[in-house]
């Protein structure tokens, strides 16, 4: 009883610093760069746009990251779907039939990766390590060129990525005099429905409990008469599914395919999990923090780039830093867990 | 129960309060700019959302637009470094719209995917000026003009000078045995400078024994010269489609014993570059170890500058304005070389 009580309280504790820490930095922004257009919902509005995919990215390395595991295949597999998608379309199959075999191509992928981790037992990052060569190869075999959707290779997808959703309220007039009213894309309805939609699996289902109980501990769940192979099994296809759509959003913000794309998006989805809580050891996290450790990373670089001035380093430096603090905190609540156990 | 309590108390405290301590620190760092710029309010504000720092060229690039584009000159310029990723560059132009500045100027890492977001700018009624790299998009108003090189007319330049120095020193068209290390393939560079030596080719009647892709490196441009060398024995000119990959060739050449110079009929390999934009590449052109080369400009500000004055003014520029490039030579058997009726002097560094 005294355990569970303690595991809620870190974990409400985490979370609180994620999403205290945001209005900290969106505030300060708010504050320092009012006259450069900070406080214009729009700044808030492209932090989501520019990150709907690392949203769905992320949901799905919490996921698997609940578990005490890791998938850094994820850069990997998004490349090789904006490269897949921009390819398919040029090549004349139609948007929807596209959308639908990135999505089978990733849960496949997904379901040997798990297949590995859970019923061969071999480390999760050497098994993601293999697929995140595998996906990056298989990016430049499909093609080293940087190929582009046009309007001409699919209206359709092209119509998806430049649909603007305009929001009724908050504009504001520039000093062009033109009217900018705030909107968001596809994506972000996408990457919303993902968010809620896993943050209701991990709370509601059987499934989301055993995610946790996998984590938190293993040997107990297994004793429990838990089957941990077949819930790692499911956790890694979850993460390359929701990896696959993120790629899709991903791909409707850069309408383009190429070697060169989503590199390093693994290390941001995982700090971006890391700094929202989720513990790296298992058993504590949760989606809602995900959310708020990409909002976090998205406010740092739009502070720096609103600023203008500073290096473009710096959102690197600052992320640094704030795992850094996450880490520390983490292991301090590790310790305490470990000597509330024995 | 109650000891943990207190610690996470305590924790909590000291994130907050290297929250904003860091937060202080950008405050910080940044009081003295907000000052300025407020001072230079009247200024024109430019967006400026550069590749990376990723070779000289880029970096005198960089600093030509910094130095054209100052307070100095009226300008309120915000700088931001992509780091090679097309990513970083679409968040940098959603900022700058959001930051209401009167220009943006793009130099773009690659050629695709930049329709929607220069829509965005375009709903936002903001003029954007691509350097170097083009785009593709369906719809050309999405820019306002393009600034760079024409790199297919550097290549011809020094192709021609070729032919004239064949003609000067009576060495016949099928004595060249070419040897052509690539840039990056798909690189405008690489498909400009590429496409004119294939011409001039066929046009002349030289061989083109082999070509291979150095990636614009030196390390690479050794390594695939140091290949054509083992694979052919009778190359006498190199045709490198930059300068560290010519200095990468030489470095070969003369770990195969053999000696980089103009004298082609005599055993020695003529090296043939382009860019042009660093002092070792200007000293090897002086001692004569690289033939030719054909300038590859980066200073690209003034004539940025020079085309925002004008919109400013109400003058449209031209949709495509190329910079001007010279043509170096140590070589004194060509003066000058013509091409479409339009003739450029050699210049002697």
């Amino acid at each position: 009883m005294n355990i569970k009580k303690l595991n809620l309280n870190s974990h409400t504790l985490l979370l609180l610093i994620t999403i205290v820490l945001f209005i900290i930095l969106y505030g300060l922004g708010c504050i320092l760069y009012s006259n450069k257009g900070f406080t214009h919902l729009q700044t808030f509005l492209n932090i989501l746009i520019t990150n709907a995919g690392l949203i769905c990215i992320t949901c799905g390395m919490t996921c698997v990251m609940l578990t005490a595991g890791i998938d850094i295949s994820v850069g990997g597999l998004v490349a090789m779907d904006c490269m897949l998608i921009a390819v398919g379309l040029n090549k004349g199959i139609p948007a929807p039939l596209m959308v639908i075999l990135v999505i089978v191509i990733g849960i496949l992928f997904g379901l040997m990766q798990g297949f590995f981790v859970g019923y061969l037992n071999i480390q999760p990052f050497i098994v993601s390590m293999a697929g995140m060569f595998f996906t990056r190869g298989m990016t430049a075999v499909i093609s080293t060129d940087q190929v582009s959707i046009t309007e001409q290779s699919s209206p359709l997808y092209y119509a998806w990525a430049n649909y603007k959703i305009k929001l009724p309220f908050g504009g504001y007039i520039n000093n062009k005099g033109v009217y900018n009213a705030p909107y968001i894309r596809i994506n972000v309805i996408i990457a919303l429905i993902v968010l809620i939609a896993i943050f209701f699996m991990l709370r509601h289902t059987r499934f989301g409990r055993n995610l946790y109980a996998v984590g938190g501990n293993e040997q107990s769940a297994a004793m429990m008469g838990l089957n941990i192979k077949n819930v790692k099994l499911k956790a890694y296809t979850l993460s390359s599914f929701l990896c696959s759509i993120g790629g899709i959003c991903f791909s409707l913000n850069t309408m383009s395919g190429s070697v060169q794309q989503a590199l390093g998006l693994e290390m941001d989805a995982i700090s971006s999990a890391v700094i929202g809580g989720t513990l790296l050891t298992g058993g504590v996290g949760n989606v809602i923090g995900s959310f708020f450790g990409v909002l976090i990373n998205g406010t740092i670089s739009s502070i720096v780039k609103t600023n203008g001035k500073l290096a473009s380093s710096w959102p690197n430096i600052l992320t640094a830093a704030l795992l850094f603090l996450f880490i520390v905190i983490q292991s301090i609540f590790a310790a305490i867990r470990n000597k509330k156990m024995h | 129960m109650k000891k943990s309590i207190f610690l996470t108390i305590i924790i909590l405290t000291i994130s907050l309060l290297s929250g904003c301590s860091r937060a202080n620190e950008i405050t910080s760092a940044n009081s003295a700019e907000v000052i300025s710029d407020n001072k230079s309010s009247g200024s024109i504000t430019i967006g400026f959302s550069q590749v990376g720092a990723e070779s000289d060229w880029r970096n005198i690039n960089t600093e030509s637009m910094k130095k054209s584009l100052s307070a100095d000159n009226g300008y309120s310029l915000i700088y931001d470094d992509g780091q090679q990723k097309q990513q970083n560059q679409i968040i940098a132009i959603r900022t700058f719209i959001q930051k209401e500045v009167d220009y943006i100027v793009l130099a773009p890492v690659i050629e695709d995917g930049w329709n929607t977001v220069l829509a965005e700018a375009k709903d936002a009624g903001i003029p954007v000026i691509l350097v170097d790299r083009k785009v593709n998009v369906e719809d050309n108003e999405l820019f306002t003009c393009w600034v760079g090189s024409d790199f297919e007319l550097e290549g011809r330049k020094v192709c021609e000078w070729l032919n004239e120095y064949c003609k000067a020193n009576a060495i016949d068209a099928e004595n060249i045995n070419i040897v052509n290390i690539k840039g990056t393939e798909g690189a405008s560079a690489e498909l400009g400078r590429s496409r004119s030596l294939h011409k001039a080719v066929n046009k002349y009647g030289w061989n083109l024994l082999d070509e291979a892709s150095g990636d614009f490196t030196q390390a690479k441009g050794r390594e695939v010269m140091a290949g054509f060398l083992r694979k052919h024995k009778d190359i006498n000119v190199v045709y490198c489609e930059n300068d560290n990959e010519a200095f990468g060739a030489i470095d070969a050449i003369e770990a195969a014993g053999k000696k980089a110079g103009n004298d082609i009929m005599h055993g020695e390999i003529m090296i043939l570059a382009f860019d042009g934009s660093t002092e070792q590449a200007i000293n090897e052109i002086r001692n004569g170890r690289i033939s030719c080369i054909g300038e590859c400009n980066p200073l690209h500000g003034p004539r940025v500058e020079k085309i925002i004055s004008n919109l400013e003014k109400g003058i449209i520029p031209d949709k495509y304005e190329y910079v001007d490039e010279d043509i170096f030579s140590a070589d004194t058997s060509v003066k000058t070389i013509t091409l479409d009726d339009i003739s450029y002097n050699i210049v002697t560094p």
